[in-house]
């Protein structure tokens, strides 16, 4: 074998994982701040700004499920049952705020589905950040299958990977509505946008601290020199964005203060990737124990290579399609 | 409340009420993205108002019904690593690469191009908004034949080694993905698609047609619908009788079950029960009304050829017979009772009258929902008929299960029924609100939707 295939596919998971982090976390965003839109309208305007691309931001999500199942089949198998939990809560939270984008305009009580747009927000960002904690502390495995108990997941550490993940993706939600929006609504956007930014980047600082705490391995990572060199560059491109990002929303931009956060998730997701590789369910299986066997990984690359690109491509022309600031009055006709 | 039951039960359970929770807006999206498509092909070669009026009214429906579908489906590719994780395990080399396929050449089609379908007629203009529209069907479909692909494989599994660790290993990929049984199973259900959603536009033309016969748009939306019952219920009793007979050959329990077939007739003459009361402790039928040799020529066997029952099947590998029974009886009398309702309305259009019938409109409206039943019962059958294998006859239910505690499961079963009965159920009151209103009603929401016909400008405050 010429090609690495668990290696190429261990990329393209990561790829997808990544690519649904820095699409569904601003749409997740939105909902969390859904409560802080001052009027009907506002609340109107914030909803309409993604209501067209949610669904396939999602889709990703289940590209990170449906192709673990596929490619690391053993991975899944474990990892699923030991964050049991959170992934429950996680779907059950999704239906609420995926119906809420239809139904809100369709029922009497739309304060409801304002409330299921929020909660379901709020619970499924916090709860993908507990199952990345809960990942990074490690799984306990026995033979082919998950060892631990049903509330391993909850542990003071993952409880804050949940948060960062909430107050990350409300920045992301907050600085899309800069992009996105005109007036007032950007004012007030731009105001959260410094707390957010700043909360962010703590909660960042404070979880990267605790990290290489949890596993000998992820300390060796990131301090045995010379290798570790390499890892410095993850602070650095940090630093620098957050100067894009402070000196962004000081000029009034619209679009740099988006573009510096999406950069703190993939740069934290580059850390992430610098503390696990090659391991793929820490702290004992390697991408290439869990992998599925070579003619699975080829048959499934073979439409991956084909089609992702064609999926970026048309994602890409749907945003295009609606880019721009929004307009109140039309609410996309 | 669940104290008591296994977790294997209590997943079984979970998974049952998951998926055919699921499966009801597939085979409504399913059949309706398609619809629109047609509706949208035909308004821009005729330029007849009636045909985007209609296209404008089933597009909110369909952004319902699609939304529900989305967010069940969510759920369905999670299901198998957190309460199947050993059969992930086993069969995920195998079936896993199918359903990547699915989520890369169908959910992203549907999804990227949903949008542009909804919001973007004015933005991309007629024809890339019709490509957009022909998209959606198209990914419907792709996702019908991927997922039935992988059903298959778990029915009829072939083209696989097994490997040191008990994995499943793709050795052919052609005959995985064409199984035996995936054709049969493909054509019936998106056949059942079609005639469920032809069902639910019948049913909401006839409504309609009730309070106004001359409503121009329940006219069309009515002869359309009809027109489809009259055509593709036979097709679909031709296609499910084909897929019995390939499930005779392949899955003979699961056929044995079907037709209460407890005992052996070695001289042939096996008789078509028509009713009857299984019994799986006595291994009998109760009450049995049948018509001896019937059987024999439904399964296309001379009358004197053997036919084997359940006595020939060790207890441990037959599946509970009385689901079985009952809910393949249920699918074939809906299919039954619908292509009576689509030969009425042929002899109503026939005379002249397919407008003007009350009392077939009436009967349209109660046959609305049986769609919906005749597919779930018909899953029903070939899932539990199946049992008691997920892999059939190669990997045990209970061999599938996942490491996890019943407690575990339990609440978590208790939290879908719940938030499933609240959210879908408002879902689905929403909709019938929606189709309670004429199709050229603008405002189909209390308020207007963020999907709004073009042309109407907004009143603020709305």
């Amino acid at each position: 074998m010429v090609f690495d295939l668990a290696f190429i596919w261990a990329g393209l998971i990561a790829f997808a994982v990544l690519t649904y982090v820095v699409l569904d976390g601003f749409d997740l965003g939105i909902g969390i701040l859904f409560p802080f839109g001052k009027s009907e309208a506002d609340r109107d305007l914030m909803m309409n700004s993604v209501a067209p691309v949610w669904d396939g931001n999602e889709t990703w999500l289940v590209l990170g499920g449906g192709g673990l199942f596929a490619v690391f089949p053993l991975a899944y198998a474990i990892v699923m049952p030991a964050l049991y939990m959170p992934i429950t809560l996680m779907l059950l939270a999704l239906v609420f705020r995926g119906v809420s984008f239809e139904y809100r305009w369709r029922a009497e009580r739309k304060g409801l589905w304002d409330v299921a747009f929020f909660g379901g927000s709020f619970v499924a960002a916090l709860c993908q950040g507990i199952a990345l904690g809960a990942l990074v502390q490690g799984i306990e495995i026995e033979g082919r299958a998950y060892a631990g108990g049903w509330f391993d997941w909850l542990t003071p550490f993952s409880i804050l990977t949940g948060f960062a993940v909430v107050v990350g993706y409300a920045l992301l939600g907050a600085t899309w509505l800069i992009l996105k929006t005109t007036g007032d609504i950007q004012v007030q956007m731009r105001g959260y946008a410094w707390w957010l930014g700043a909360a962010t980047l703590g909660t960042i600082g404070i979880v990267s601290i605790f990290t290489p705490f949890q596993d000998p391995i992820y300390f060796e990572r990131w301090f045995n020199l010379p290798g570790s060199l390499w890892s410095m560059i993850v602070p650095v491109l940090m630093i620098t964005l957050t100067w894009t990002f402070f000196t962004g929303l000081n000029d009034q931009s619209d679009l740099r203060p988006f573009l510096s956060a999406l950069g703190f998730f993939v740069v934290s997701f580059i850390g992430i990737g610098i503390s696990f590789y090659p391991m793929m369910v820490p702290p004992s299986l390697t991408i290439w124990e869990v992998a599925a066997p070579d003619s699975s990984l080829a048959f499934a690359l073979v439409g991956a290579v084909i089609l992702i690109p064609i999926i970026l491509a048309y994602t890409a022309y749907a945003y295009w399609v609606f880019r721009g600031k929004m307009d109140p009055s039309e609410g996309y006709h | 409340m669940l104290d008591g039951f296994s977790a294997e039960i209590l997943a079984r359970f979970q998974f049952a009420f998951t998926v055919s929770f699921h499966i009801i807006f597939p085979s409504f999206s399913i059949g309706l993205a398609s619809y629109l498509a047609v509706l949208n092909g035909l308004w821009m070669r005729t330029r007849d108002e009636t045909y985007l009026t209609l296209f404008n009214y089933w597009k909110k429906i369909f952004a319902v019904a699609f939304g529900m579908g989305v967010v069940s489906g969510i759920v369905m590719s999670y299901q198998f690593g957190t309460n199947w994780s050993v059969f992930s395990d086993k069969a995920g080399p195998v079936v896993g690469p199918l359903m990547a396929y699915e989520v890369l050449s169908a959910f992203f089609l549907e999804a990227g191009f949903l949008g542009i379908m909804l919001f973007g007629r004015e933005r991309v203009g007629e024809k890339l908004h019709m490509f957009a529209t022909a998209m959606v069907a198209f990914g419907t479909l792709m996702s019908a034949t991927w997922i039935l692909s992988v059903n298959s494989w778990m029915q009829t599994p072939a083209g696989y080694s097994i490997n040191e660790v008990g994995q499943f290993v793709p050795k052919d990929w052609w005959q995985i993905v064409f199984n035996p049984s995936f054709p049969y199973r493909l054509a019936h259900m998106v056949l059942a698609a079609f005639l469920t959603t032809a069902l639910v536009v019948g049913a909401v033309g006839a409504l309609h047609l009730l309070r106004d016969k001359a409503d121009k748009e329940a006219r069309r939306m009515f002869s359309m619908a009809m027109w489809m019952a009259v055509i593709v219920t036979p097709i679909q009793i031709f296609a499910g009788h084909e897929h019995g007979l390939n499930t005779l050959e392949l899955q003979p329990v699961k056929i044995m079950a079907m037709e209460g077939h407890y005992e052996s007739h070695p001289e042939g003459w096996a008789p078509l029960y028509l009713f009857g009361i299984p019994n799986d402790e006595e291994q009998r039928l109760d009450y049995a009304i049948g018509i001896p040799g019937l059987g024999n020529i439904i399964f296309e066997k001379p009358l004197d050829k053997a036919v084997m029952g359940l006595d020939t099947i060790p207890d441990d590998e037959q599946p509970p017979v009385g689901i079985v029974f009952w809910s393949f009886r249920v699918m074939v009398g809906l299919g039954m009772l619908m292509l009576g309702l689509g030969l009425w309305s042929a002899w109503a259009r026939w005379w002249g009258h397919l407008y003007d019938a009350p009392w077939l409109h009436r009967a349209c409206i109660a046959m609305g929902p049986s769609g919906f039943v005749a597919v779930l019962a018909g899953w029903i059958t070939t899932e539990v008929g199946r049992q008691p294998y997920t892999v059939y006859g190669l990997l045990r239910t209970s061999d599938s299960l996942a490491p996890v505690d019943a407690p575990a499961v339990a609440a978590s079963l208790i939290a879908f029924i719940v938030v499933y009965f609240a959210v879908f159920g408002a879902g689905t009151f929403y909709l019938l609100r929606m189709m309670n209103k004429r199709a050229a009603t603008q405002k189909l929401g209390l308020r207007d939707g963020p999907i709004r016909t073009a042309g109407i400008t907004p009143v603020p405050g709305e």
